[in-house]
């Protein structure tokens, strides 16, 4: 096994007189490319921000068996632990970026490498987590950010892909780290992504690469139209719940589609709605609330305008990047960026998400701008970590910085929110796991690259 | 609701009065911590401000009387950030698409001075950008450099004495690789990388032989031989003849390194200079050989992967490019990046090591110098242009917010206000929408037929964000 140059295991160290061995700057680390057998570290001499409780100076975290044993800053260091020396740097919980595609999309302009658009209007029974590539790109690169874990879901319109169907499928909640996706789970089906139907009346066609106009009526209807299916649907599958509770199969034919959509009818699968415009956010939340169904709004850019709705039926908002136009030509210029300050003010619970790939590592950017607009650093910090954890029902497993949770940790030299800060060291599953990646690998192959004179 | 109106209130309300709320040509700047550029960071530093000119700046100057005070006590002051690839302020599409050498198309013809990015760019803190047209051809339309004097109309936008542009675009988008032509439409050549190339020798081909007929021409003319008939006009070769001769920049949209090193062998074949290469994510490959030809890199700062040919873009780019001797701009193509563009170019720091100094000329004198304008804009300097923008932090911090943007010493954004200024726009567009909901009420009643109600008027959305094959912007 290859062993870190910080880390080593509690004789050596002592052998040492506990010589401090610190992180240099542009860390010489060579952790594991991947993952293997979870082991014992001991992150030393670490400030501490919990999110749990005030932070702790000089502090000591312990991690055995990919969980955090102990947490504190009288820490006994267990004899077969690899000591960790961080001294200077900052420990928080890993970021967890929750509307993605990442795994699922290499190159967005090249069909061939993506796959979070499957043809059809209602596939609840695909599950994202089937086509999660380990090997893709984006994972290391996404990481080196200080992104821990995600939540890759199909079919959702982003910088990267062009999303498609009203129901997407299942959205899969996943370690970036692992030589297979079994490896990397957190939950196979964390959600169901449900676009929400909107009133267009002027679409992009890519066929002819313009906009085209359609009248009011016509939009209207189709609208209508997708919300009655969709309702529909969910109907249906209540009676093939209850059929199938009440030992009645004769009545129906296994049907993978309501089988798929019976834990969201029940209220144990969340739907995550995607809405942008007020007038959808809230025809969503009328229609959540009259199907029961748990809902998580997704993207939100216009949630400011109907915060009121979203605080009386208590729905937590996963925001799009806050860099993003306003709708309207006359809504205040900065409404993406405040509005995350408006919404935690409000009482609704808010976390942020990068909607793409290529893009995930700016998760801690945009909550970073929502702090300057007006959200408290303290919030914004658990808007990365543990709101969506918990609206995810994941809050006892991830977001924290406390015992018997997932050791998913990142060791920084400053503010994790700053552009300017280094993530110096990875712990994910409980693993010291490599921050290299494709672009570090192609920005010292030729940066090395003799002089050239032409 | 009318487009129109809305934009007059927007244009009232939100700062359309810059040179009548400040008669005076004095401003004094005071109080702020000073980041010029070219001669460090002054604390506690002034600047005078005389007929939209940098006049003084220092640590111990003395409000002269009469002079506009600005208190920016405990906030940073920097240039006006200058976004070298913008496609803002624009009226309809950037693309001029059907045929594959379009440089008779002039951007400067289309302008919009109405267009509300132009303001959230200001709030943003740009003071000036370089409008390009489209990238679906090799030889794409002509380009202008504009201020953002939000409220001014279309003919006092560009920036006065800036040389004008001309864009090419090699790649992916000439090529065609990424969308088709319209149902119906036979593609277009190119469809290569090859005939990228083929595209570009061509006109140049063409170009010369024009350039030699008028050069032939004038020679006769001036020796006074008659009768003479001129050579005809060509609309599409003159901006290539003005390329010829220096009076026009290149800037080339390019993604990746073999595209960069043909443009240059072409350039060098016709005796011409590529000003700036645009986007150039594989820049970092040959940074020696772009250094070497004097052109500059204006780059993303960390986008990647969204199409193959961005597939090896790294965010150190605009660091390696810069050690190895390039002059590198960070831009945004597009409206919402620009509003930050001090946050893309602190990512240079992380990624490359650049001093915070130089992190700042990505978006400041670096941009100037590319668009040979760096005499007037850029820096902190006495006798540059007064464009400025205020910071209530350090720039290079992800929550730094812009306080105030000048141009030409005149306020065009100030945060303050356009807060202040919301529920006034926010009454008076109630106001109206009431207004007209009763009129079309009055109006349906003699002639209400059951059944059929008036289609309410909806805005088209705006798409979330610009695409990297030009969605939007039709640009990139």
């Amino acid at each position: 096994m290859n062993i870190p140059a910080a880390v080593t295991n509690v004789r050596t160290a002592r052998a040492l007189g506990f010589i401090a061995l610190f992180l240099l700057a542009g860390t010489l680390l060579q952790p594991l490319r991947a993952q293997s057998a979870p082991g014992v570290y001991a992150i030393t001499n670490v400030k501490i921000y919990t999110l749990a409780g005030p932070p702790i100076e000089k502090g000591v975290v312990i991690i055995r068996g990919g969980k955090i044993a102990a947490v504190g800053a009288n820490v006994e260091i267990p004899e077969d632990a690899q000591i960790v020396q961080a001294g200077g740097m900052e420990l928080y919980p890993g970021l967890f970026d929750p509307v993605t595609q990442v795994g699922l999309t290499e190159v967005g302009a090249v069909s061939a490498t993506v796959d979070t658009n499957e043809l059809g209007s209602f596939n609840p029974e695909l599950v994202a987590a089937t086509a999660v590539n380990p090997a893709s790109a984006h994972i290391r690169v996404t990481r080196a950010s200080g992104i821990t874990h995600v939540v890759a879901v199909p079919g959702i319109v982003s910088f990267d892909a062009q999303g498609g169907g009203t129901i997407a499928g299942q959205a899969s909640a996943f370690h970036l780290a692992g030589w297979t996706i079994d490896e990397m789970q957190i939950r196979r089906s964390i959600a169901l992504l449900i676009n929400w139907p909107s009133i267009q009346t002027r679409t992009f066609d890519f066929s002819i690469f313009d906009f085209k106009e359609k009248p009011y009526a016509d939009a209207k209807k189709e609208y209508d139209e997708a919300v009655n299916e969709l309702s529909d649907l969910l109907d249906r599958a209540r009676h093939y719940a209850q059929a199938k509770e009440k030992g009645s199969p004769a009545l129906y034919e296994r049907d993978l589609k309501l089988e798929a959509l019976v834990p969201v009818v029940d209220g144990k699968l969340p739907v995550l709605v995607v809405a942008g415009k007020a007038r959808d956010i809230r025809s969503a939340v009328e229609f959540c609330a009259k199907q029961s169904l748990k809902m998580i709004l997704a993207d939100g850019a216009e949630a400011w305008k109907v915060k009121d709705l979203l605080k009386e039926k208590n729905i937590p908002v996963i925001l799009g990047p806050s860099e993003q136009l306003p709708y309207e030509e006359d809504d205040p210029y900065d409404k993406p960026m405040s509005q995350a300050g408006e919404l935690n003010a409000a009482g609704i619970p808010i976390a942020f998400s990068s909607f793409g790939t290529s893009f995930s590592r700016r998760l801690s950017q945009y909550a970073g701008t929502a702090v300057a607009y007006g959200l408290p650093h303290d919030e914004a910090l658990k808007a990365v970590t543990l709101n969506a954890a918990k609206m995810f029902g994941l809050g006892d497993q991830l977001g924290t910085i406390e015992p018997g949770k997932t050791a998913n940790l990142i060791v920084t030299d400053g503010d994790p929110l700053e552009l300017r800060t280094h993530v110096r060291m990875l712990f994910i599953n409980g693993q010291l796991t490599s921050t290299d990646n494709r672009h570090l690998d192609l920005y010292n192959e030729y940066r090395k690259r003799p002089v050239s004179a032409p | 609701m009318n487009r129109a109106i809305f934009a007059v209130i927007l244009l009232a309300a939100l700062g359309g009065k810059p040179a009548s709320a400040q008669n005076t040509n004095t401003v004094f700047i005071q109080g702020a911590t000073i980041l010029t550029i070219t001669h460090g960071n002054i604390e506690h530093g002034s600047i005078l401000i005389q007929n939209g000119k940098i006049a003084a700046v220092g640590a111990d100057l003395k409000v002269p009387d009469g002079a506009t005070v600005i208190d920016a006590s405990g906030q940073f002051v920097m240039p006006g950030i200058i976004d070298c690839h913008s496609h803002i302020a624009v009226d309809g599409s950037v693309n001029e698409g059907a045929p594959a050498v379009s440089s008779m198309v002039n951007i400067a013809d289309v302008l919009n001075p109405e267009d509300v990015n132009i303001y959230r760019d200001l709030a943003g803190g740009v003071t000036t950008a370089n409008i390009l047209h489209g990238s679906a051809n090799p030889i794409g339309g002509q380009t202008v450099v504009i201020k953002l004097r939000w409220g001014k109309p279309a003919s006092e936008l560009p920036f006065e004495g800036a040389l004008p542009g001309i864009k090419f675009a090699l790649g992916e988008n000439p090529k065609h690789s990424n969308f088709g032509p319209p149902p119906g439409i036979p593609p277009r050549y190119p469809a290569t990388r090859l005939g990228v190339e083929e595209v570009i020798r061509q006109a140049f081909t063409e170009a010369r032989e024009y350039k030699k007929q008028w050069d032939d021409f004038n020679r006769r003319k001036a020796a006074g031989e008659q009768p003479l008939i001129p050579p005809r006009r060509d609309e599409k070769l003159e901006p290539l003849v003005e390329v010829l001769e220096g009076k026009r920049y290149v800037h080339a949209h390019c993604y990746r390194a073999d595209e960069i090193l043909m443009l240059l062998r072409v350039a060098r074949e016709f005796g011409f200079k590529v000003r700036t290469f645009q986007h150039v994510l594989e820049g970092y490959k040959i940074a020696d050989e772009i250094a070497a030809s004097g052109a500059g890199g204006s780059t993303f700062s960390d986008w990647w992967a969204y199409k193959m040919e961005a597939y090896d873009a790294i965010p150190y780019n605009a660091a390696l490019m810069a050690e190895r001797g390039v002059v590198v701009s960070v831009n945004s193509d597009s409206a919402e990046e620009a509003r930050h563009l001090n946050q893309e170019a602190a990512k240079s720091m992380k990624f490359g090591g650049l001093s915070p100094n130089d992190a700042l000329k990505l978006i400041t004198l670096n941009p100037a110098i590319q668009l040979g304008i760096d005499s007037r804009a850029g820096s902190i300097d006495v006798g540059k242009d007064a464009d400025l923008v205020i910071y209530n932090h350090d720039p290079l911090s992800v929550y730094a917010v812009v306080q105030k943007t000048l141009i030409d010493g005149h306020v065009y954004f100030d945060r303050e206000r356009d807060l202040a200024q919301r529920s006034e726009v926010a009454k008076e567009k109630q106001a109206l929408l009431d207004k007209e909901k009763k009129a079309a009420e009055t109006e349906k009643k003699p002639e209400e037929k059951p059944g059929k109600k008036a289609e309410p008027k909806k805005k088209p959305p705006k798409p979330a964000g610009d695409d990297a094959y030009g969605i939007t912007a039709g640009a990139q």
